[in-house]
């Protein structure tokens, strides 16, 4: 039982994006995965944009509430890949009938249809956040991304003082949420 | 303006930071106030989905570092013999008719479409294709130019050969390989000039007519080596659409160029290269074509001549060909490496071509 709350405590850290426990999957995975797409018509740039797909798609999936993984990680990685790859070779017309690997393998369409649609979500926020311009785009980053506070920002940018880059800050959020809900809503 | 207050009383609700009597008002005011119930049910799936998009830009970042260590310290191998040996030699016992059949079929038919290629290709001296690298009258006229304004620095091209054609050209290996383009190095040997115009001694090691490209050595004892390349060379196929620039020297001076990728083949149906809508000038040939990544996606080399802004660029999966050509060619290019990690992604433009100047050639072929 020692094996399980190792993995346990691997998955608790990738949850949190630690990057030791990041590395430790990594190192335990990705050469199976790396064998098995040069294996079936891949390349090692292939390989790697696979498995860290994989890797977020499980990085996504220890984030919900719910979440209890019922394989080994090791099981878990190898049958998104497989499933990702696939469909990549089927969407390059490079899929030849037969995948060659033999490893035990557990559902993960649901998983995989969340994953993509969320994906589809970060494209659309990636473009509405492009398209606000400067010095909007930047603003909201530094605020929602880098997670700066309101002094640090107005310094940065050179608002006279912090209520003033929030003002700006909310004039930016607002467009933002309005074209990210137009791209959202056609998508639904 | 009662937007902002509205939208700052809503965030400082879903963060908790509001006083028990704040919130108990404000939680009154969406109960009876749908609107702004509506309001903070869509600010806070917003909020979470910002979040969420942070922290997958996040975990990017990791796995790609993660990726990074890791190869560096030799745990993961990406090149050289991997695959276990034993299956490879199951695998070839299980298909050795196969493979023997098909690579019969396959000869034949790559004798028969190098013959069609031979009999059909977008060949040099085809009118309605003009290169772009620099014709001798212009290159001269530079050249005198060059030589006006700084007297005291005299040329590397030696006493009695002959300026033929210039170019652009890139680093693929800071041991000081550049890739260029084939018709570019007319002459005999060439020079290269870097964007702050010192110029280095350079050879040419490698020529690949029918892919347009060759590679040069730089071998000069001023010839100071960069840390690191920040590019990688890309080996799969460019989408269309895909936003491009390009850095290259049509004048004297570096010039930034910028377009999009429009077709994924080149003049007449050419399948290794791509169709590009970038204003480029003779003197931008052999100058390196980026993805928004700053990732390189082709090397452009010719442009058409009776339309505006369309260009042509060899795609960057032929770069990975001519170097494992030139591995074979020698056992003194075993070690040329192309570049592994690009640190481009996401910054900005500006910061990108500063980063990226130091890696692009001015290239100047001469003869005697």
């Amino acid at each position: 039982m020692k094996g399980d709350t190792n993995e346990q405590a691997l998955l608790k850290g990738l949850a949190h994006n630690d990057s030791k426990a990041v590395e430790i999957i990594y190192k335990d995975n990705f050469n199976m995965i790396q064998a098995f797409i040069l294996n079936n018509n891949g390349s090692y740039d292939e390989a790697r944009d696979i498995f860290q797909e994989a890797m977020i798609a499980l990085y996504e999936k220890s984030q919900t509430d719910s979440f209890v993984l019922t394989c080994q990680i090791k099981t878990y990685l190898y049958s998104v890949c497989r499933r990702l790859w696939l469909k990549r070779l089927q969407q390059m017309g490079r899929f030849t009938g037969s995948v060659d690997g033999f490893e035990e393998t557990v559902a993960v369409e649901e998983d995989l249809e969340t994953h993509e649609k969320r994906n589809a979500e970060f494209v659309i926020m990636d473009r509405a956040l492009n398209s606000l311009g400067e010095p909007c785009k930047s603003l909201l980053q530094g605020y929602y991304l880098k997670k700066m506070d309101m002094n640090a920002l107005a310094a940065e940018f050179g608002y006279t003082n912090a209520d003033n880059a929030k003002n700006q800050k909310y004039k930016c959020l607002m467009r933002l949420k309005k074209l990210f809900f137009s791209q959202y809503n056609i998508g639904e | 303006m009662d937007d902002i207050l509205l939208l700052d009383a809503i965030e400082r609700y879903l963060s908790g930071e509001m006083s028990p009597e704040e919130r108990a008002y404000f939680e009154n005011l969406r109960n009876t106030t749908p609107e702004i119930d509506q309001m903070v049910v869509e600010h806070n799936m917003f909020l979470h989905q910002i979040a969420d998009y942070s922290a997958n830009i996040q975990i990017k970042q990791t796995l790609h570092e993660v990726h990074q260590n890791l190869l560096e310290r030799g745990d993961l191998n990406e090149g050289g013999a991997l695959s276990p040996k034993g299956k490879v030699i199951q695998f070839f016992n299980k298909y050795k008719r196969v493979t023997a059949i098909a690579a019969s079929v396959g000869g034949v038919i790559a004798l028969f479409i190098s013959g069609l290629a031979m009999y059909f290709s977008t060949a040099v001296n085809d009118p309605k294709l003009e290169q772009l690298g620099k014709d001798l009258e212009v290159v001269k006229k530079n050249q005198q130019y060059q030589g006006d304004i700084i007297n005291e620095v005299t040329s590397k091209i030696p006493i009695n050969a002959r300026l033929l054609s210039g170019g652009s050209g890139f680093l693929v290996d800071v041991k000081g390989y550049i890739v260029t383009n084939a018709h570019i190095l007319k002459g005999t040997g060439a020079i290269v000039v870097n964007s702050k115009g010192k110029e280095f001694k350079s050879s040419i090691v490698l020529i690949d007519h029918v892919k347009d490209l060759a590679i040069l050595k730089i071998n000069d004892e001023e010839y100071e080596a960069i840390k690191s390349i920040p590019y990688t060379i890309q080996k799969n196929n460019s989408d269309l659409g895909e936003e491009i620039f390009t850095l290259g020297y049509p004048r004297n001076e570096i010039v930034y160029g910028m377009g999009y990728l429009s077709a994924k083949s080149g003049f007449n149906g050419d399948s290794l290269s791509y169709q590009i809508q970038i204003s480029a000038n003779p003197g931008n040939s052999g100058g390196p074509v980026f993805n928004k990544n700053g990732e390189v996606i082709g090397v452009l080399s010719t442009k058409q001549a009776q339309a505006d802004g369309v260009a042509f660029a060899v795609k960057s999966k032929n770069i990975h060909a001519i170097i494992e050509d030139l591995k074979k060619s020698d056992t003194a290019f075993q070690r040329v490496k192309l570049p592994s990690k690009s640190s481009l992604k996401g910054i900005e433009r500006k910061v990108q071509i500063n980063k990226l100047e130091d890696c692009v050639y001015f290239v100047k072929a001469y003869g005697k």
